[in-house]
């Protein structure tokens, strides 16, 4: 008698069908991400040569040691480049044009399309350095650039030389886009005794407190041309927005107070601000200019509306979390209070960061939310237009806090994990992800514009 | 009737004058007898007295009189009185109470004066200290993501403003509070929203709005750490204090 066979040809096929079309739906899922974020070009395999010490200054091995570390991060951390390690590099340091011989970076095992190469040296108190691109299979006229920078030694300038090199590769290479070597992040952090905001590179380097007003100092929110910090200040007093002048060093008059004012957001112009306020008795979404001209009320509806953030694209929408239908859900509008649009579906929703192009939503959100649910609150990146999301975060602990970097190709957010919260980066697409504080609990990141 | 009274009291008096004097043997050199009593008849003699003698409106003292040789005796506002007595009385302002007593041997008069004091002064907020403040005003605690006033916080809050009404010129921060679960800026709407319910349920026990500031700390402030909803439920609250 022959035994049935249990699965069938027909429920096999079927099966592996389902499975590849899991997968390709999958991988779609990702492109989608990747193309929008400028991340879904095929990668270019570029090696960094260590420079050459053209000197014998003895600071200059410092220097130059700085200067190669920080140059091979940069160009990896901007997340367009296959970069070719440093131990399948040519164990040479070609300093000039005349010194390099592009076929040995060209071959295995580097088999790199691009090689960036050069000299420091540091003298009369000046770090000097010449930096060079070239093709490495023009050999015609490999060059794509030629740099030379000449700025004052201090402890960080073979650092920021390192950083202007790698942004003028990545600004090349990458279609145009500023690298964002120079950025910085503003945070939160309990380092000091108290909540106060500080601020430090975008690789997590110089980090270094800014506020010290010795209460509890929340959300900050640097002003578009990087002069002036918002932030909000709880106290007994109740919960103000104010201003910090980075290029004065000090607190500024913030005319907007109330006592129930928090999460401030500057419109791309610089010239006007978002945030919420309990003034007129429920939460809503207020603008003003920053001179407090303009005060306007924008949301009208009963429930928490929090945490506004606009279009940096265009100037004119806003997206913001309310609870006017319960639990907090993601919404947009335009940013005279017209065209609202609910954006999620359910859970719980928060923190929403708008992406430097205008087309996706970055937020914080628990999809099954409540005592005893399971999973967690994850990093999630939707698409606008078409509300099709994807999840980037997973197991991480309770994330929050998405801000994008302004090339729109990384996420900066906060981690609380063991009752400690940790600033974290990672690229729009949810890959290398790592911490970038590791004192104290830092929180609410916030990315500058430039 | 009163006649005869006054002859029994006198022959009285006389007889117990006589007695007095006969116990006493002084031995006088040919005392010449003491003279015949004379026809006077002893002139009345009246006490009052207020006790308490200081009351608060509403409270009540009582009078007590006494007279001697007296026909009448009446009270002014009151009325006529015995010769003695008591009477209870419940002035709503200072009062002076003054007996007038008539007998054969002429009049008199006493008073009492019962001082009805000030309502009672409540103490001011310089004398209420921040701790007799928290001991006596209980924090609201409330539900998973919810501002909505409990019964039980409704219980605590009729207390709280009772206490609140007797020292009516204490001002008070309500500052509302959220577990650590959930979004920062999110659960700062929640806490003002918290505080503001607290004031809403405070006004309408009675409390002038004007005494009352309200504030949140969101989640950047716990009274408990531990993950569970013990604690949870502890840092979901509105809590009281004394405002500068």
């Amino acid at each position: 008698m022959e035994a049935t066979p249990r699965f069938g040809i027909r429920q096999v096929a079927a099966f592996l069908f389902s499975i590849l079309l899991l997968a390709t739906f999958s991988a779609q899922a990702q492109d989608w991400v990747r193309t929008g974020t400028n991340l879904g070009a095929q990668k270019i395999r570029l090696a960094a040569a260590d420079f050459k010490m053209a000197g014998n200054d003895p600071a200059l091995s410092n220097a130059q040691q700085s200067f190669n570390q920080v140059l091979y991060s940069d160009l990896t951390n901007a997340g367009i480049f296959d970069m070719v390690s440093k131990s399948l590099a040519p164990p040479v340091m070609p300093g000039s044009p005349q010194e390099i011989n592009l076929s040995q970076w060209s071959s295995a095992p580097a088999n790199a399309a691009m090689v960036a190469f050069g000299a420091i040296n540091v003298q009369n108190g000046r770090t000097i350095v010449y930096g060079w691109l070239f093709d490495t299979k023009n050999t015609q006229s490999p060059q794509v650039l030629g740099q030379q920078y000449n700025e004052a030694a201090g402890p960080n300038t073979a650092r920021h030389i390192a950083h202007e090199f790698a942004d003028a590769i990545i600004s090349r290479l990458g279609g145009g886009i500023n690298g964002i070597a120079e950025t910085t992040i503003f945070y939160s952090s309990d380092r000091s005794g108290a909540k106060e905001i500080w601020q430090m590179d975008y690789d997590g380097a110089n980090q270094h407190q800014i506020t010290h007003l010795g209460q509890i100092a929340l959300s900050p929110r640097i002003s578009p041309d990087g002069s002036r910090l918002a932030f909000n200040e709880l106290s007994s007093k109740g919960s103000t927005i104010r201003l910090y002048s980075m290029n004065l060093n000090r607190m500024v008059n913030f005319p907007i107070h109330d006592g129930t004012d928090f999460s401030p957001a500057w419109a791309p112009d610089g010239n006007n601000l978002a945030f919420s306020s309990s003034r007129s008795g429920d939460p809503e979404i207020w603008t003003t200019s920053a001179s407090g001209f303009n005060l306007r009320r924008v949301t009208a509806y009963r429930g928490p509306d929090v945490s506004p953030v606009w279009n940096p694209k265009t100037g004119t929408q806003l997206a913001w979390i309310s609870g006017r239908t319960g639990l907090p859900q993601v919404y947009i509008m335009d940013s005279d209070g017209t065209g609202v649009q609910r954006m999620t579906d359910g859970g719980y929703a928060t923190s929403p960061s708008w992406s430097p192009n205008g087309q996706f939503l970055a937020f914080a959100w628990s999809r099954h939310y409540g005592p005893g649910a399971p999973g967690g609150q994850d990093i999630y990146v939707m698409d606008i237009a078409s509300h099709r999301w994807i999840q980037l975060t997973h197991d991480l602990g309770r994330t929050d806090f998405p801000s994008w970097s302004p090339d729109g190709r990384h996420i900066v957010f906060e981690v609380a994990h063991h009752g400690r919260s940790e600033v974290w980066t990672m690229l729009a697409d949810g890959s290398e992800q790592h911490a970038l504080t590791k004192v104290g609990n830092s929180r609410m990141p916030n990315w500058s514009w430039k | 009737m009163k006649h005869k009274k006054n002859s029994a009291l006198a022959a009285a008096a006389l007889t117990a004058f006589l007695i007095v004097t006969g116990c006493h043997h002084k031995k006088a050199a040919a005392p010449e007898p003491p003279a015949p009593p004379a026809e006077t008849t002893p002139a009345p003699t009246a006490n009052i007295t207020a006790t308490p003698d200081t009351i608060n409106p509403g409270q009540s003292a009582v009078l007590n009189w006494t007279t001697t040789d007296t026909t009448d005796v009446s009270i002014e506002g009151i009325g006529a009185v015995p010769s003695s007595g008591t009477k209870t009385v419940s002035p709503a302002e200072t009062t002076t109470y003054h007996l007038t007593a008539r007998g054969d041997g002429g009049s008199t008069d006493a008073s009492a004066t019962v001082t009805v004091g000030q309502a009672q002064q409540p103490n001011t907020s310089g004398q209420l200290t921040e701790a007799e403040f928290e001991q006596n005003v209980k924090p609201v605690f409330f539900d998973y993501d919810s501002y909505s006033i409990r019964p039980d916080a409704q219980q605590a809050i009729t207390a709280d403003a009772a206490f609140l009404q007797s020292h009516p010129s204490a001002k008070i921060l309500i500052a509302g509070y959220c577990d650590d679960r959930g979004s920062a800026e999110y659960n700062l709407a929640l806490g003002q929203n918290r505080a503001n319910s607290a004031k809403t349920a405070l006004t309408q026990a009675g409390v002038n709005a004007s005494r009352i500031r309200s504030i949140s700390y969101g989640k950047e402030k716990q009274f408990c750490t531990e993950e569970n909803e013990s604690c949870w439920q502890q840092n979901r609250r509105a809590q009281f204090s004394l405002d500068q």
